[in-house]
Parts: C-alpha cells; structure tokens; sequence
C-alpha cells in the first residue's frame, strides 16, 4: 500500500509497489498530456519546498498536481535560502504540513527527506536531497525503459559518465539490477561506480561489467544512459578535456547501434549527447523528460488516493 | 612479568581487556576527566596472557550502565566489565557492539542533514558485521572510521 507513505529513497519501494506505480503512470499519461482531464486531486495541496534551484523536477511535480486538478503552494529561490537561515528543517516541515496534504522537497543536505519523513505527520516525497538519493529521476526513468521494452530481464543497459559522483546512476543501476537487467558501467577509471553499489549488485547476482570503452559496448545495448561528466571533478582542465571527449556520443557512434535501441539522459547536457542525435529513433530524453509528469502524477494520487 | 599491577577496588566497575592504548580514551568516552575526584587506576601495555599486551581501568564507586558500555564497544570491542561489590564481581559482561549508534558518534559526512543544527541525535546502523560496518540512517553514507567521530 502506498498510501500516506514516504518516499525518501528508491529502496524504500518493494518491487510491487515500482511495478504499480509504472503501471499507474502509463494511465497517466492521456492526462499528462492534457487529452483527457482530471479532477482526482481536488482540493488538495501540495508543498513544493525546494531549497536548491531545479527547475525540472519543481515544473514536473507542480504540473503533476494542477494536472490532476490539485493545487499547488511553493517555496524557491531566495524564500527558500531565508528559511533554510531562520530555521530548523524539522521546523519548516512542521509548518508546511498546517498548510497541505503532501509535501515535495528539495534540499542541498544530504540526509533531508529522511529527517523532513520524520517529522511530518503528511508524507514526503524526495525530490532531490544534495548528493542523496532521487527516487523520483529513478522511477521516471524505469518507466521510460518499460515503456520501450517490457521486459527489463532480457535488456542489457549500458550506463556511461559520471558514475562515481552521479546519484542517479547508483539508484538506477541497483534497481535495474533488481529487475534482472545486465549491465556495463563505462567510465574513465577515476569516475566509475563505486565499490558499495558493485557489492550491492553483485549481492543481487546481476550481471555486470567494468568498461571505459563506451564504443565497444554499444552494439549490445539495448538502453544506452548517458550522464555528464563534470569539470570539478577532474585536476586539471586538460585531463577533464581528454577524459570528456571520450565519453561523448556522436551520430557515428552509433552505426553498429541496434535497430531498438535508445538513449536517455537525465538532462540538462552540456555535449554529451550531440544535437545531431535529437531526430533520430534512438532519442528518448525529452520523452524521458516528459515522463516526469506521469510518473509523479501516479506517485501523488496512489499516496493521497491509494489504489483506486 | 605479573599479569596486572594494580590493586583490586572494593566497589565499582573494572574495565578489562581494552585495546593496548585506548585506556585514555576510554575514560574521555565515558566523560571521565579528573574533575568529578573518582578514585580511579589505570594500566596501560600491562602483559596479557591472551592478547600479548592491554590496558585496564578500575572505577571506584561507579557501576557503569548499559548504555556507557555499548559507548566503548565502538572504541574496543573486547573489552570485558565487570561490577565489582565488596571485592566480589556480581556482574561480568562483554562489550556487544551495537545495532544502532545513537547520538553516539556523528556521521562522517559534512554535508549530512545531521551535522546541521537540527534537533535529533546521529543515528548511524549497523549493516554489516564482519568487517563492521555502519551506515547513516539519515544520509545512507558508509562509514570509514566510526572511532574518529566518537561524539
Ligand atoms: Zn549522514
């Protein structure tokens, strides 16, 4: 049952409760797109705290709501910073849940949600906590491979960039990993994923492998998921420009790509993924984008609704 | 070379078998310093028949809790206690390291919600015995060495 539940991290959900909310989703989407109308959520309001700018995830969820005929009461930018000064989050959360049903936060500390969960007496959803977990990026995510393939126990998924700084990357590859998915983590040796997640999945008894070679590991992708590799991570601007330019995806990379197979990207990039890609079968990342809304219209009415 | 040098204690708690060096250090952990004039002794490298060598400390007047105990599984996991009443033990016991670390040690991470000015104690969860291992219930973060960020 999900409702009136937290969702702080993806291994918070039991692989029935994912499967249900892609399931949600999918009759979501007509509504997401604005072809049939809702009122599910009515009257209700969500708290959309973020304390840490991202314009995505904030746009998604409050669509998501309004979409469902919900509305929304919001805290940004230099509102957010003050409060952040002022006073305790414990504080903040007790004050946000007089005014709504659910609250959605986003927050530069580590640890936030999990701390937000405990003293809210409505439920929190991460979106999003410093260098944390965001189980919400990871459900959107999940739903656009399923939308494509199905069955996520046949598919090889290849997952390149920044893997060792890159919070999406763990709670994906551990949940695809969960699902029976094999995997190849492609990045410079310094960036690969690290060694907690590899045991984690190891655990799992899912196939996996180490690369740097992300040609080599294109022809038997089936979802190719590409993340940025960030300057600040690198000594010296020379050696992130060498490291960088091999992990970058052109049109001709993917001439021995397979005939299905897609690629993804959290978003923004920077060029990582080259625009001349964007027309091709291949992109999904804007449609990955867009499924942000039906995934968190599926998480808010199943945790304010239940199952209906 | 005789085994242990000081003088047995008529009541209180002794606190045997401690890692070779950490005598000082437990008595910081339990907030021990000198002020509250607690008759106390002290071994340090004192010969061990089972370990080569230990240190040891003799609490007069002070039978330590459960809870100051599960203090010093995290800096010596063998230490033994014993309460000591009329020069007799009435209660022998191992430090067990524990489940949870409450408000015990702080979690290594510095952009960790915890280390703000928020109102609840670090909780740090043990999810692996052997080699032992926590994690922050707040932030997830695996601990490298719990000992350094003893409260
Ligand atoms: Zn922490």
């Amino acid at each position: 049952m999900l409702k009136g539940k937290d969702i702080v991290a993806i291994n918070d959900l039991s692989q029935d409760e994912i499967e249900r909310i892609l399931n949600k989703a999918r009759e979501m989407v007509p509504i997401a797109r604005a072809e049939k109308k809702s009122r599910l959520l009515e009257g209700r309001i969500l708290a959309s705290f973020f304390f840490e700018p991202s314009t995505r995830t904030r746009l998604s969820f409050e669509t998501a709501m309004q979409r469902l005929g919900g509305s929304v009461i919001t805290v940004t930018g230099q509102e957010g910073t003050s409060i952040i000064k002022g006073e305790t989050l414990a504080d903040t959360v007790r004050m946000a849940e007089c005014f709504s049903d659910i609250i959605v936060l986003r927050h530069p500390r580590e640890g936030a949600a999990r701390l937000a969960a405990g003293f809210s007496n409505i439920p929190v959803i991460n979106g999003g906590d410093g260098a944390g977990q965001h189980p919400t990026q990871t459900l959107l995510d999940l739903f656009t491979i399923k939308e494509e393939f199905n069955d996520i126990s046949k598919l090889h998924v290849t997952i390149a960039g920044d893997l060792k700084y890159g919070r999406t990357t763990h709670s994906l590859s551990v949940a695809l990993s969960r699902m029976g998915a094999s995997l190849s983590f492609v990045a410079p040796p310094t960036i690969q994923m690290p060694d907690h997640i590899l045991d984690e999945i190891s655990g799992m008894g899912a196939d996996h492998e180490l690369s740097s070679d992300l040609m080599g590991c294109i022809p038997k992708t089936d979802v190719l998921y590409m993340t940025r590799i960030q300057k600040e991570r690198f000594p010296d601007f020379e050696e992130y420009i060498k490291v960088a330019g091999a992990f970058r995806l052109d049109l001709d990379m993917l001439e021995n790509a397979k005939k299905g197979m897609i690629v993804m990207h959290p978003l923004p990039r920077v060029d990582e993924v080259h625009p001349d890609i964007d027309p091709t079968e291949h992109a999904r990342y804007f449609q990955q984008a867009f499924n942000g809304v039906p995934v968190r219209m599926a998480l808010l009415s199943l945790i304010l609704e239940g199952d209906i | 070379m005789k085994e242990v040098r000081i003088a047995p204690i008529k009541n209180g708690t002794v606190i045997d078998h401690i890692k070779p060096g950490k005598a000082l250090k437990v008595l910081d952990l339990l907030g021990i310093d000198g002020e509250e004039r607690m008759a106390l002794s002290l071994a340090m490298y004192a010969h061990s028949k089972k370990a080569g060598s230990k240190d040891l400390v003799k609490i007069e007047e002070k039978e330590l809790k459960v809870d100051e105990v599960n203090r010093l599984a995290i800096l010596t996991p063998n230490a033994s206690i014993s309460i000591i009443r009329d020069f007799q033990v009435v209660r022998k016991f191992n430090v067990a390291p524990p489940e949870v670390l409450e408000g015990i040690v702080k979690c290594e991470n510095i952009n960790c919600i915890t280390n703000q000015n928020e109102p609840v104690p670090s909780r740090l969860i043990m999810t692996r015995k052997d080699p032992r291992t926590y994690k922050c219930h707040y932030c997830g973060r695996l601990q490298s060495d719990i000992e350094k960020n003893i409260i």
